[in-house]
């Protein structure tokens, strides 16, 4: 296990290394000079080749690639162009809105995936499981940019029952209510995809598991079906679970970019939207290589918790 | 997989059915554009402007410039089709190229090119692409091209993956001792064998590229006004959801609807091509 862990550990920064160079790579190459965009149009070419020496931007690209990612690790992202302000406060505040919606989607989707994917294997073909296929081709097909809009229509203008932009009421006094009538229509836009994904992985995995010798060999033995689904095909399902999980995990936060959008939510994605129409890079830099890092870590904790399942990965 | 006897595959058959309306219904609508009595997408009519839908002359009611949403939808599937298609050739042909060299050939370059593929895969794919989009600068074109580079690990590591099972099989086997030659044994044994995956693997493709695509649009990296796109439309009617709430909500509904004929139509493709998950 020891052994396992510390190689999955050094692959993990190995990809991070790579991910911040890719990073760092993608926006040196892209057109427009940040010594031009700090210094505006009326700039003198004397300025600029002062700004760029100051910058480093004069340097070979590696050179300047380790600056960069030296700094990063101690937690300098830079400053942003736009905002005039650190870049990683600002990430952070904007990570932690990211957080809870991707955790209300979550609390939605996972455990009503699973629970609908059981139900619909336990019984192949039923009403139930024909109904859960519906909504998981539904879930996929349905823009979430469309959902959401669709909601705020029905829910926010029409019926006037939730806000339908924003995270509080500006008149608000900031409390958990408030932040959970904000919470509704996002999280449910954003868990639909999860929802279906998680409902049909379930369903497969747990027809695959029940089709084998010993779920037969517990029905011989005259265990109740609840029991033989509940308990003895479902334990076997976790390791597809906890891949899924953890994959779904990475897709909320990445993927709410388009809900963050459409309900104003002031999270990572919307705030990165907004940099990359600004070309602020610092900020568009730091966005990505906050929210990659945290899904090569999500990923890592995956793999490990995949171990703990099932003990024979640990031998890999 | 799902419940056995003929009533479930009989289903399954309409569905498939439904996909392919739909997608026909889609690809018709948008080739015969031109021809269509529709009027001019980006005919602005500032005294017709947030019209409902059956308004006369409006079947579908008017934005917020007055121009027909009818024929902005119908002109708007011609963009979504062609970024669809066009992004899921680009990721498969590329895609199709690495798998195969890779898978065949092994060695150095396998590994390198897997190390590659490991590294976009660490990146959420919505990410990379804004990533792209930054990188290139938004515009429709750029945001296909993000769309399909962010796609080809996924072709990559499917095709490499069945021509490892390819490689080791007798026949090919066969092939290698009579004195085949390593580009034949690719052309003539290997290549069929892959066609069906990968065929497979672009019907279900082609639902999330068309998705994608629309979304970038939708923030505003993708197509940029005033293209008649499903994405930018949609992002333009969000301003007016109080007042003309189906400005926003016929463009969705397009893409779902397109995005579902392709999904159904997906399913069924790979029911009928890969015999193993029936």
């Amino acid at each position: 296990m020891r052994r396992y862990l510390a190689h999955r550990l050094l692959s993990a920064l190995f990809v991070l290394a790579g991910v911040s160079f890719v990073v760092f790579l993608a926006l040196h190459l892209a057109p427009g000079d940040p010594a031009q965009i700090l210094l505006g149009p009326m700039a003198t070419p004397a300025e600029l080749t002062t700004l760029r020496g100051q910058l480093g931007l004069d340097r070979p690209v590696l050179v300047q690639y380790g600056r960069w990612a030296s700094r990063a690790a101690h937690g300098d992202l830079g400053r942003s162009i736009m905002l005039r302000r650190p870049v990683l406060p600002e990430l952070w505040r904007r990570f932690q809105a990211t957080l809870v919606l991707a955790t209300g989607a979550l609390l939605l989707a996972f455990p009503l995936g699973v629970l609908l994917g059981v139900l619909s294997a336990a019984r192949p073909g039923s009403r139930l499981d024909r109904l859960s296929q519906v909504i998981a081709l539904v879930g996929i097909s349905m823009p979430a940019f469309w959902v959401g809009l669709l909601l705020i229509i029905g829910f926010s203008v029409r019926l006037g029952w939730l806000p339908g932009t924003g995270m509080y009421s500006p008149a608000g006094d900031g409390g958990a209510r408030d932040l959970l009538a904000h919470l509704i229509l996002p999280a449910v836009t954003l868990a639909l995809v999860p929802l279906a994904i998680v409902s049909r992985l379930t369903r497969a995995s747990m027809l695959e598991v029940i089709a084998q010798d010993y779920v037969r060999t517990a029905r011989a033995k005259g265990a109740s079906e609840p029991r033989v689904i509940g308990w003895h095909a479902f334990r076997n399902t976790l390791v597809a679970l906890v891949t899924v999980l953890g994959l779904e995990i990475g897709y909320l936060l990445a993927g709410a970019v388009y809900v963050e959008t459409v309900f104003a939510w002031p999270g990572i994605g919307f705030m990165m939207v907004n940099a990359i129409l600004t070309r602020d890079f610092p900020l568009v830099q730091g966005g990505v290589l906050l929210i990659a890092s945290v899904y090569v870590a999500i990923n890592l904790a995956t793999d490990l918790l995949y171990a703990v399942v099932d003990p024979r990965v640990r031998h890999v | 997989m799902s419940s056995p006897g003929t009533e479930a595959a009989r289903r399954r058959g309409r569905w498939r059915a439904a996909g392919l309306v739909i997608v026909l219904a889609v690809v018709a609508a948008a080739a015969l554009a031109p021809a269509l009595p529709l009027a001019d997408p980006n005919r602005t009519q500032p005294s017709r402007r947030l019209a409902t839908p059956l308004t006369p002359g409006y079947p579908l009611g008017s934005d917020h410039l007055g121009r027909d949403l009818l024929s902005r939808v119908i002109w708007g599937a011609r963009v979504s089709l062609v970024v669809g298609v066009l992004a899921t050739l680009l990721a498969m042909l590329a895609g199709t190229a690495v798998g195969l060299v890779t898978g065949f050939y092994g060695g150095l370059t396998d590994n390198l090119a897997m190390r590659g593929i490991d590294l976009i895969m660490a990146f959420p794919y919505i990410l990379l692409a804004m990533l792209l989009v930054a990188a290139l600068g938004p515009g429709l074109v750029n945001a296909m091209i993000a769309v399909a580079v962010v796609n080809v690990s996924f072709y990559a590591r499917g095709v490499r993956a069945a021509v490892l099972l390819l490689r080791e099989q007798e026949f090919v086997e066969a092939a290698r001792a009579i004195g085949s030659t390593e580009g034949r044994i690719l052309r003539r044994h290997i290549l069929p064998g892959i066609v069906g995956p990968i065929l497979v693997f672009v019907s279900m493709n082609i639902g999330v590229m068309i998705t994608e695509s629309a979304g970038l649009s939708f923030i505003g990296l993708g197509a940029q006004p005033p293209t008649a796109d499903w994405g930018t439309m949609l992002a333009d009617g969000r301003q007016f959801i109080t007042v003309a709430a189906h400005v926003a909500a016929i463009p969705g509904l397009a893409i779902f609807l397109l995005v579902l004929g392709c999904n159904l139509l997906g399913d069924g493709l790979r029911d009928a091509l890969d015999p193993r998950l029936r």
